[in-house]
């Protein structure tokens, strides 16, 4: 009789300690679900890899400090190899399998226009890591779409205004056969009519050329006073190389899009005294103390190259700006896709890699022309230009 | 059209009408979606390569005349998607007719090189022509498909839509394959010295089945544009030639069903993969690897093979009793 008791005794205890134990998991609060695409392989690796980097950084940081509000981030990462069918197929998974609250990437331009329908319709919050105008314009089509990046005609801007302060006005331009290129190139012609900028010359070049002898022989036969040299590719650092071999010594402008340090690298000695337009993470050691962005831009590039072993880019800076948007609104509104949504769009102030975001249901980028800084190239290093 | 492709076809039909009921996920729907819309350009691959023996790595241009001309019709010209379909095809026909007439007097090697030159010259056209075809940013809101009362804009209805048209394609080229014009198609392949010797007008059927395969990737190309709603040349490069030639050698150039196994494969490989993570591409790599050293043939040459062990293991059996 005592024994059976015993026996007793032990399987309400195990069945006691298995309540508990199971109604300890139950009280542990569900993991917020977060997708993320980039093109972490393909052509535009070099974009998508840092991207991913950034983005698997902050993930184990907001972990390690408990999660937000006491939730786990669950990051969903998938790979778009920059191709637009897999970009639709996977923005189709992260929406309907795993039902994520928001969406960070995708990396390039095309792939973002390829999943706007689609995230529109589902009405899942997107944050393109790409730099396309027409990411967020029209923006009343554009409701559930915002974008980090800085503005292209900002860009462009900031170029025409530096030629101008050098008292030239003929320029000739050069730009890639990307979707990056060709919206850059739409927009240097449209400014150039608007600030009194002459085109003198209009040449582009595919992602996969190797040399551009031709094109800029043309050019050198024009009377330009600068080369504007348009794309994101790494095809971008032949250009000054190029230039040096033909004894050109017109000054050389480049976009924003040479916003990594291996492209300078890969220009060598012809890409000293390149002049371009970048978020102030590459000069973020020139840039005096208290300046609002310094902290962040410290404490990215500090964590990002002590992890990774290598230089920051800006656009692993975009993935980074994306995803604590997305942290920032999860904190505050919780797992809502629409408050979510709503969050962003109402942004004031935030302090972001690219600059300071000031989001409105008219602006889905939230940045002026002042995100960005002049660049130059001293030593195989960025640093800010000082006139 | 043959009592096992009869049987074939029934299970396909069946095997697709009974899928959604079982995937109720638009997700794995709109991956067969894009299977659908791929095994239409590998159905006429299947028959320009493995019936009439020619190859082509210039098949990502038809697939791009297709969806660029009901791109730009219907955002640019007004016309509805049903209309553009058809002159896509239209137009289609016509470009495959006038670049098949030089190209397929070449032979091996030579048209490999001659039909990869096309797809480039497409693509550089796609890219360089920014005011007709957006350049490379490429357009957008290229409007759906509407059919009669139906807007075509939820996976399953666009399911129903390139799947139908898939089943009337595979139908139309089955008995194309079993009619006179097939089997003149197939002594083209076994010797086209032979075939012009016992009075095939060879040139003629290479034409006649370019075309068509030509017209096949036009549909899908109309389908690809109004389905995603935006086209960019990145969507129709040589990569995507390739990859649809990988489809139809994966699977088997003996028969069309060979072209359906492989882009079945080839479509869903990479979301069966995606647990891979960063290593998705080697295993990718490793699969292709192991059917083209295991199966040279193709996977339907491994059924045919498995079946015909069976047969003979029954034979025997037979022989055994007796």
């Amino acid at each position: 009789m005592s024994g059976l008791n015993r026996k007793w005794t032990v399987v309400i205890c195990l069945l006691a300690a298995f309540s508990l134990l199971t109604s300890t998991c139950t009280k542990k609060k569900e993991a917020y679900k977060v997708g993320a695409i980039f093109a972490i392989t393909g052509p535009a690796s070099w974009l998508g890899e840092p991207e991913r980097n950034t983005v698997q950084m902050i993930v184990e940081q907001v972990n390690a400090e408990g999660g937000i509000n006491g939730h786990l981030l669950e990051l969903i990462i998938e790979d778009t190899v920059g191709d637009e069918t897999k970009t639709v197929n996977a923005v189709n998974k992260l929406i309907e399998k795993d039902n994520v609250l928001a969406i960070v990437g995708p990396s390039r331009s095309g792939t973002t226009m390829a999943v706007i329908p689609i995230v529109e319709k589902a009405k899942v919050p997107l944050i393109s890591c790409a730099a396309a105008e027409t990411i967020v314009e029209p923006v009343e089509q554009r409701h559930w779409v915002f974008k980090t990046p800085q503005k292209d005609s900002d860009a462009v801007i900031r170029i025409f205004e530096h030629i101008k302060s050098k008292g030239m006005s003929k320029v000739a331009i050069i730009t890639g056969t990307t979707g990056f290129g060709d919206a850059g190139r739409k927009q240097l012609k449209k400014y150039a009519a608007e600030m009194g900028i002459a085109i003198v010359a209009d040449e582009t070049y595919g992602p996969g050329d190797t040399d551009m002898t031709p094109q800029l022989m043309k050019i050198k036969a024009t009377d330009a006073q600068a080369l504007i040299n348009w794309s994101i590719v790494p095809a971008q650092a032949i250009v000054p190389k190029n230039m040096r071999q033909l004894g050109m010594t017109i000054p050389l402008y480049q976009s924003h899009g040479f916003g990594n340090i291996k492209y300078a690298e890969a220009a060598g000695e012809a890409g000293e005294g390149i002049i371009f337009p970048a978020g102030r993470l590459l000069a973020v050691d020139s840039l005096p103390d208290d300046h609002p962005q310094k902290a962040v831009l410290a404490r990215y590039k500090k964590d990002y190259e002590e992890k990774f072993k290598e230089p920051v880019s800006t656009f692993g800076g975009h993935a980074y700006d994306a995803l604590w948007l997305v942290i920032d609104a999860l904190k505050a509104v919780g797992p809502d896709r629409a408050k979510i949504r709503d969050h962003i769009e109402n942004r004031k102030g935030f302090i972001g890699t690219g600059g300071i975001f000031n989001f409105s249901p008219e602006d889905h980028n939230g940045l002026t022309k002042d995100a960005f800084e002049m660049l130059t190239v001293k030593s195989c290093k960025f640093t800010l230009l000082s006139e | 059209m043959g009592a096992k492709n009869r049987i074939s076809l029934g299970v396909l039909v069946g095997g697709l009408v009974l899928l959604p009921l079982f995937m109720r996920n638009p997700y794995y729907i709109g991956v067969m979606v894009f299977i659908g819309l791929y095994s239409l350009i590998t159905i006429g691959l299947s028959l320009l390569m493995g019936y009439a023996g020619q190859i082509s790595l210039g098949h990502a241009a038809f697939f791009a005349t297709g969806a660029y001309t009901s791109g730009i019709l219907t955002t640019k010209a007004g016309f509805a998607p049903v209309p553009a379909f058809f002159t896509a095809i239209l137009l289609t026909a016509c470009v495959a007719f006038l670049i098949g007439i030089p190209t397929l007097r070449l032979k091996g090697h030579y048209l490999a090189m001659a039909t990869l030159g096309f797809g480039q010259i497409v693509y550089i056209i796609l890219n360089a022509s920014v005011e007709f075809t957006g350049g490379p940013s490429g357009f957008g809101e290229i409007p759906r498909i509407q059919l009669g009362s139906i807007l075509i804009e939820s996976q399953i209805s666009r399911y129903c839509l390139v799947w139908s048209l898939v089943i009337l394609v595979l139908i139309f080229s089955l008995n194309l394959i079993n009619s006179r014009v097939g089997r003149a198609l197939r002594s083209i392949h076994g010797s086209e010295l032979a075939a012009n010797a016992m009075g095939v007008n060879t040139s003629k059927h290479k034409i006649q089945v370019f075309v068509l395969s030509a017209i096949y990737a036009s549909m899908a190309g109309s389908l690809y544009a109004h389905f995603v709603t935006f086209i960019s040349p990145s969507s129709f490069d040589l990569k995507f030639s390739i990859l649809v030639v990988t489809m139809v050698v994966v699977g088997g150039m003996s028969s069309v069903w060979g072209a359906l196994v492989g882009t079945f494969l080839l479509g869903l490989l990479p979301e069966l993969l995606r647990n891979f993570r960063d290593y998705d591409i080697l295993v990718y790599g490793f699969v292709l690897l192991l059917i083209m050293v295991f199966t040279p043939e193709g996977l339907i040459g491994l059924i045919d093979r498995l079946k015909g062990a069976q047969e003979k293991r029954s034979l025997k059996a037979q022989a055994k009793l007796s």
